[in-house]
Parts: C-alpha cells; sequence; structure tokens
C-alpha cells in the first residue's frame, strides 16, 4: 500500500533514475557534484591530461599482459623479425617482439602505452610547475600539494619499472645502472641488489619482480592516490586566477554539469586521439634495434626514458677524480676493507634529494616565513611572487642541466662539440645555473611588476607621437579600462615581517633566521598601486592636460 | 754436426739462437694470419701504379710525402693496403678537408678509376689488406640475426646498436653507417680508419663480416616497422619529441577548449 503522495515517474528514463535515487542517492551526488564549478583555463588542464593518460595506460597495458610474459627463461626467437632470428634470448623478450611483429596490433599498443607514459609523466610535470608558479600549493592545499608529489614519485617508478620490462639490450643497460646504484649504498647495498635480483645480476627472477610491480602494486597505489587527489580538489574548491568579481569566497567558471562534463569527456578523447595519431606515426623504443640483454654489450647513446635522464645525467657529470682527490673511498673494518662509492652515491642521491626535498618541504617553508596563516584561492601571477618564482626556475635549471647531462653525447654530435667539452660546461652549470637562474628571474619579475604599476599609473602606451604647438613631443598613453586595471592591482603582495617577540619579549634564534628570510625574501618588493596613488596620477595627468590642451581631449 | 756442436758456447750463439725463434715465430705468424685473410680480386696492372703515382704526388704527397714516407701532417701510408685507400679515398674522407679531431665524409673527389689507380700505388708500397673480393660482399650468402649479435658485441658501444652513429671523446665520433656501401664497410673494419680500431680476420672471420654487412644492409633497407623513427637515437629523441610536439598539441587543444567565443 503506497501512500499516494509518492513520487511516480512518467517516462522510462525517469523510472530508471528514480530507482538509483531510492536506492544510492544518486540525485544527492549529481547535486553536489553536478554543481561543482570549475574555473575556466588552459592551464588547469594538465591534472586532467595526467589522468586521461594514466586511463589510457590502463587500457593499453591491460591489452599488453594478455600477450607479455615476464620469463627471463632461455628460449630461440622464431618470429617473424627476420634479423633476430635463432638469437637465443629471454621468453619475455621474445613475447614483447611477438606483440610488436606477430599479434595484431600489438605494436600499435605498444606505442600507445610508451607514448601515454612519455606524456603522463611530461603531464604531471608541467601540472606541478602550473600549481608551484601560481602558488596553488598555499593553505589550505598543502597536503594535496605533497599527494601530488608523491603520485610524481610513483609515476617515475611505473615508468622505470615499465621501461626494465621487455629485456631488451637497452633496458638492461639502465637496470645495471640502477643495479650499480643500489650497491653503491654503503652497507647493505650489496645485500638489497642480491635480494632485488635473486643473486647476481642480472639473474633470472627481476623481470617477474618488477612486472609485478609495474602492473599491480604501482599503479594500485597511483590509483589510491589518484583519488585521494581528486577528492581534496573537491573539497577545497578549485583555485582561480585573480579578476573582477573573484574573490577567495567564491569560484567563477562553468558547473561540472553538463558544460564541464562535456568538456571534460570531449578532451578525455581528444587526449586518447593525439596520443593514438602520434603512436601511428612514430615510433618509441624500437626493441627490435637493441637486441636481447647480455651484460657485455653496451650501446651508443643509451639512455633512460626522458623522466629519469636527469638521474642518469648527474651520474654522468660527476668525477671518479678531482685532481688527486679521489671519490672512491676505501674504508678499513675489522673484517676488512669496505669500499665506499661516493662518484656514484653523491650524484645518484644528492640531487634527487635537494630537489624533492625542497619540493615536499616549500609550502611549509613559504608559510613559515610569510607568517602567512590565511586560506588563497585566488592564484598569484608568477611576477606577483619574485622570490617563489626565482626559486623555481632555479628548481627548473637544475633540474634542466642534469636531464641536458644525460643527452652529452648526442648534443656532441649533433652541434658538432667535443663531448668533453659539453660536460665540461655542464657541470660549471650545475653550479652556477640555478645561481643565475635566480637572479634574472627575480630582477624579470620584479621590472615587470614596475612595468605593471607605470601602466596602471600612467596608462598604455599608444605608440602614437604627437608634436605640441610649441614643437615638443610626447608620446599618448592611454588610459587602461577597469576590468584590465583589476588584474594589475588587485593581488595579494607579502611584506617583509621582521622577527617577532614572544609574549615574555623574547626573539628566539629561529624566529631571527625567520626574519632575516622574511627580508630576503620581500625586501624588493613592487607594492601594488593603492587607489590614492592612482587618484593622485590621474589628477597630475588632469594638470598636465591643462597645460597641453589638445592632447587632453584627445588622451582623457 | 761437429762443427755446430762446437761452436755452441761461441758468444753469438745465444743471439743466433734468439734471431732463429724471432724469425721462426714471427713467420709462422704471418702465415697463420694470412691463411684466413680475404684474398683480393682486384689485379693491378703496372700503368695502374704508374698512374696511381702521379695522382698521388698531386693530390696526396702535400701531407703523406712524396713516397707516402710521412710527414708530421699525415702518417705514412707504407704498408695501409689498397682497402684503406678504396676506404678513405672512395667516401671523400681523403683529401681531407681540414685537420680536426676526425676527417670527415664529403663528396667524392676522384673518379672509381682514378681510386683504383691510388690504391694500385699505396698497394705497390707494402704489403697490407687488400679490397675485399665480391664474395664476402653478397649479403644473400651472410646471416644476418648473426651478424646482429656480432654488431652488438663489437660495434654497437661506438655506432649505436641500430648503427645510427655515436660520440667519442674530444670532438671524435662513430659515424652512421646509414648508406655506406659493403665495400667500405669491410674496409673500415680491416683498416680500422680514423679511430676505429683494427678488427683483423682472425678477430672477426670473413665470414661474420659478411654477416655484419647483412645485418645492416636488411636492417637499411627494411625502413623502421613501427613509423618515423626520430633518428634512431633512443630515448631522448622519444623525450624530446613528446615535450615539444606532443605537448604542444595538447596545449593547442586546451587553449581551444577554454577560450571563449567572442
Amino acid at each position: 500500500m503506497s501512500t499516494a503522495t509518492e513520487f511516480q515517474a512518467k517516462t522510462r528514463t525517469g523510472r530508471i533514475a528514480d530507482f538509483v535515487d531510492q536506492r544510492v542517492g544518486g540525485s544527492t551526488m549529481v547535486k553536489e557534484f553536478g554543481r561543482k564549478i570549475f574555473p575556466d583555463h588552459w592551464s588547469f588542464m594538465f591534472g586532467e591530461v595526467a589522468l586521461y593518460t594514466f586511463v589510457i595506460l590502463l587500457i593499453s597495458g591491460t591489452f599488453l599482459t594478455f600477450f607479455f610474459d615476464p620469463s627471463m627463461a632461455e628460449t630461440h626467437y622464431a618470429g617473424s623479425y627476420n634479423p633476430l632470428r635463432g638469437v637465443e634470448m629471454s621468453v619475455a623478450y621474445a613475447s614483447s617482439l611477438d606483440i610488436s611483429f606477430d599479434v595484431r596490433g600489438g605494436l600499435f599498443m605498444r606505442q600507445v602505452h610508451h607514448w601515454s607514459a612519455l606524456l603522463f609523466v611530461a603531464s604531471v610535470s608541467v601540472h606541478m610547475l602550473r600549481v608551484f608558479f601560481t602558488g596553488a600549493f598555499r593553505k589550505p592545499r598543502e597536503l594535496n600539494w605533497v599527494v601530488g608529489g608523491v603520485l610524481l614519485i610513483l609515476s617515475l617508478a611505473a615508468g622505470f619499472t615499465g621501461y626494465s620490462l621487455p629485456d631488451d639490450l637497452l633496458s638492461g643497460n639502465g637496470l645495471r645502472i640502477i643495479d650499480g646504484v643500489v650497491k653503491a649504498l654503503p652497507l647493505v647495498g650489496t645485500y638489497i641488489s642480491a635480494f632485488l635480483f635473486g643473486g647476481e645480476f642480472p639473474g633470472t627472477a627481476i623481470i617477474g619482480r618488477l612486472y609485478m610491480l609495474h602492473i599491480m602494486l604501482v599503479p594500485a597505489l597511483i590509483l589510491l592516490m589518484v583519488a585521494m587527489h581528486l577528492f581534496m580538489v573537491v573539497v577545497h574548491k578549485h583555485t582561480q586566477y585573480p579578476g573582477p568579481g573573484r574573490t577567495e569566497d567564491n569560484v567563477v567558471g562553468f558547473p561540472v554539469g553538463p558544460v564541464y562534463a562535456a568538456k571534460a569527456g570531449g578532451f578525455f578523447f581528444i587526449v586518447f586521439g593525439v596520443v593514438a595519431l602520434i603512436s601511428g606515426f612514430f615510433t618509441i623504443n624500437p626493441i627490435w634495434n637493441y637486441g636481447p640483454y647480455d651484460p657485455s654489450p653496451v650501446s651508443a647513446g643509451t639512455q633512460p626514458d626522458w623522466y629519469i635522464g636527469w638521474v642518469d645525467g648527474a651520474l654522468r657529470l660527476m668525477p671518479g677524480m678531482l685532481g688527486n682527490f679521489s671519490f672512491e673511498w676505501i674504508i678499513p673494518f675489522p673484517w676488512g676493507a669496505n669500499t665506499l662509492v661516493l662518484n656514484v652515491l653523491l650524484p645518484a642521491l644528492v640531487p634527487a634529494i635537494v630537489l624533492l626535498g625542497l619540493m615536499f618541504a616549500w609550502p611549509w617553508i613559504e608559510r613559515w616565513v610569510t607568517r602567512d596563516d590565511r586560506e588563497h584561492h585566488i592564484l598569484d601571477r608568477p611576477r606577483n611572487a619574485p622570490f617563489r618564482t626565482a626559486v623555481g626556475v632555479a628548481g627548473v635549471v637544475f633540474y634542466s642541466v642534469m636531464w641536458a647531462a644525460a643527452s652529452s653525447d648526442l648534443v656532441a654530435t649533433h652541434f658538432l662539440v667535443s663531448l668533453n667539452d659539453v660536460t665540461y660546461w655542464l657541470r660549471a652549470l650545475f653550479f652556477l645555473g640555478p645561481v643565475i637562474g635566480f637572479i634574472v628571474t627575480r630582477r624579470i619579475c620584479l621590472a615587470l611588476q614596475r612595468k605593471d604599476r607605470d601602466i596602471v599609473l600612467h596608462g598604455r602606451e599608444a605608440g602614437i607621437i604627437e608634436m605640441s604647438p610649441e614643437g615638443g613631443f610626447s608620446e599618448r598613453h592611454e588610459p587602461l579600462d577597469e576590468y584590465k586595471r583589476y588584474r594589475l592591482v588587485a593581488f595579494d603582495s607579502p611584506d617583509v615581517v621582521p622577527a617577532q617577540p614572544d609574549a615574555v619579549g623574547h626573539i628566539s634564534r629561529a624566529e631571527k633566521r625567520r626574519g632575516a628570510l622574511s627580508r630576503l625574501f620581500f625586501e624588493d618588493r613592487v607594492a601594488p598601486v593603492t587607489p590614492e596613488e592612482l587618484a593622485e596620477a590621474h589628477a597630475h595627468h588632469g594638470h598636465a592636460a591643462v597645460e597641453g590642451g589638445e592632447k587632453a581631449q584627445i588622451g582623457h | 754436426m761437429k762443427a755446430l756442436s762446437q761452436r755452441r758456447r761461441h758468444p753469438l750463439a745465444a743471439a743466433a739462437l734468439l734471431l732463429i725463434g724471432l724469425v721462426a715465430t714471427g713467420g709462422l705468424y704471418t702465415a697463420a694470419g694470412s691463411v684466413n685473410e680475404a684474398k683480393a680480386s682486384t689485379v693491378y696492372t703496372a700503368s695502374d701504379v704508374e698512374e696511381g703515382n702521379k695522382l698521388f704526388v698531386a693530390n696526396c704527397a702535400t701531407c703523406h710525402g712524396l713516397n707516402a714516407e710521412g710527414t708530421p701532417n699525415g702518417p705514412s701510408l707504407v704498408g695501409v693496403g689498397a682497402a684503406s685507400v678504396d676506404f678513405q679515398v672512395g667516401t671523400g674522407r681523403m683529401p681531407m678537408q681540414m685537420q680536426g679531431p676526425q676527417a670527415q665524409a664529403k663528396p667524392v673527389q676522384f673518379s672509381d678509376e682514378q681510386i683504383v689507380q691510388l690504391s694500385a700505388f699505396v698497394a705497390s708500397l707494402g704489403a697490407g689488406p687488400a679490397v675485399p673480393h665480391e664474395e664476402w660482399l653478397d649479403t644473400s650468402l651472410g646471416n644476418s640475426a648473426n651478424g646482429g649479435a656480432v654488431f652488438r658485441t663489437n660495434c654497437a658501444m661506438c655506432h649505436n646498436a641500430a648503427a645510427a652513429g655515436g660520440a667519442l671523446t674530444r670532438g671524435k665520433f662513430a659515424p652512421s653507417l646509414d648508406g655506406v656501401s659493403e665495400a667500405h664497410i669491410y674496409e673500415a673494419m680491416v683498416t680500422g680508419p680514423q679511430n676505429m680500431p683494427v678488427f683483423n680476420d682472425s678477430n672477426i672471420s670473413p665470414e661474420e663480416k659478411r654477416d655484419v654487412i647483412t645485418f645492416l644492409k636488411e636492417i637499411e633497407s627494411q625502413g623502421s616497422p613501427g613509423g618515423a623513427a626520430l633518428g634512431s637515437l633512443g630515448p631522448v629523441s622519444e623525450g624530446l619529441f613528446i615535450w615539444t610536439a606532443g605537448l604542444g598539441i595538447i596545449i593547442a587543444f586546451t587553449i581551444w577548449l577554454t577560450s571563449r567565443s567572442s
């Protein structure tokens, strides 16, 4: 017996929707999530590119698992690629070749998987750079920044474990470098290497183990982190660029349903289409060129995929000897001498610790220095945070120098320079590059801010030169409209906060240090134009206009 | 025998014995080494040598000396063999464009006949590797899979697994092998031009050299199964491609998607 007031849907769609709604509360979800507002800006879409390429990776990866056999048992290749026929190789490599040459669509899917992996890590990186340079990591989003950093590291892990699976010469060389780095760890290195490879490198276990990590553990962790990441995005709401009508309490943009859902859904197919086109027309990782893995040969031009390149580059830059000083230390112990291979250990770990450590700690460093506990939903233009932008560029330069070093041999052959000179220059840039990058970027930011002030106070240069009746020349300046002016004046500009005494009037050493850092961060700051300054500038213009006569009529 | 045994304590006996030992070892080694050597197909005439001499004096003697004895600007060519001349002159590396870390290939300066004459002249100066017989250049007789294995073990560390070339120290480099003729590949292995080591016939047998040539010609002619090869340079060109073209296209789409109709 139902009551008369109960809702009865008239159409079939309505009845299905009602059925779902009564059981899982669909309408509440649609109401909550579907009305979520997302602001529109192209730079906000890299996170989506990362998510979509990850979905493509899951789909194409599933296809590859149907045919890939991660066994390191020995076999003789009998497939259709002639230059390798009869060659002794592992089953893993043979099955990768079979995917490439004897499974219909297999080579295409392999290339889709690999190209989307490269695009995945690239879009994650660009997304993080966008978040950093616009200050989107500030309260309340610090933890989401950390989750994003963990996602970056996980994507490197996913990439590296996958790169090694085909068991070709190139990936085997890469694995050997990892083995060398692991063995360089003091005391535990050789044990970790033996456990990882099940004995001496290369052994017969590593491909199967990496396969399990690559298709189960790492993607599961990535999915978990993605879920947390998106959940926090929904909780925090999206950030937005400054503009008229945009405040710390609202989000200006389109709702998810229907506009944004359509755009985002369409964008998935665009990304998939771009990856598919690239995969159809451009070779990636031609494993048949490299041959089966064998510890003796090493090919020229052996590099890791781009995202591991910076670690490889650091290893290439590190000298084994500096004059007469050796980085290989023999340390005597009661049980015999142990070797500390600093020329491997330092480049493999120190740059990574510096870069990743600074990356994870930065939201807290900035929070501590500025003593800013407010929530920030309006983004900074990079020029309006000169110190942060300069630190970011220094980090990018530091990374890029190591990245470039990974291709030092190709730089040498393609630009017809000496390989040794490339290495010497990059060694110098390793130390000087970040400093130069920092100074130049900071000066550029401050100059751009001054330019902004100038435009607000005096208007935009019109490029029209006028001659006054007295014969003087002047350039006409056109005033800005209010919308454009808003963007140039309405920004958050932290000032120096000197060291503050605590409750009993004592200034702690940490607080003094913070005060010094705050001065370093903000002493050169260019403050935004205040309404009084603007009014004064306009009054001044009016005064000039009285004397300028005709110019006033045109200009104002 | 008595005369010999009487002189066994002669002061020069030890020296004579050493000399006999050295000559015997050296002679045997030479004999054993050349047994396996690919024999030349070309027979040079006296007029070839004479014409070659003229060409040599006019074009090469400035650096290599009038009798190919070498000068501070160029090494002696006595004993380098016809294969060396055929490679260096036949690929345009000689006459050398300029002094540098190594001779660069450039358009060939001489006709085939002139190259034969120059080879004949240099070969007449002293024994050396000859121009290979057709038999060792016939890729229909070679095994590309074995050639690939030999190539990866002996050549790939400088020339790259896909023979795309690679860097050496101080501006030297191993060139790409794409488009290099069968004979020049063979001659490079036996003569070791520029910074390349010599791979003599006891190191890589003529059959294996033919396999290597077969492998190189096969990967050259088969094209790239996966689409444009991006220079066969491995992950660097792939990374560069995705960061420029790949991300560029994606960014163009993001800008299009977020632009407002005005």
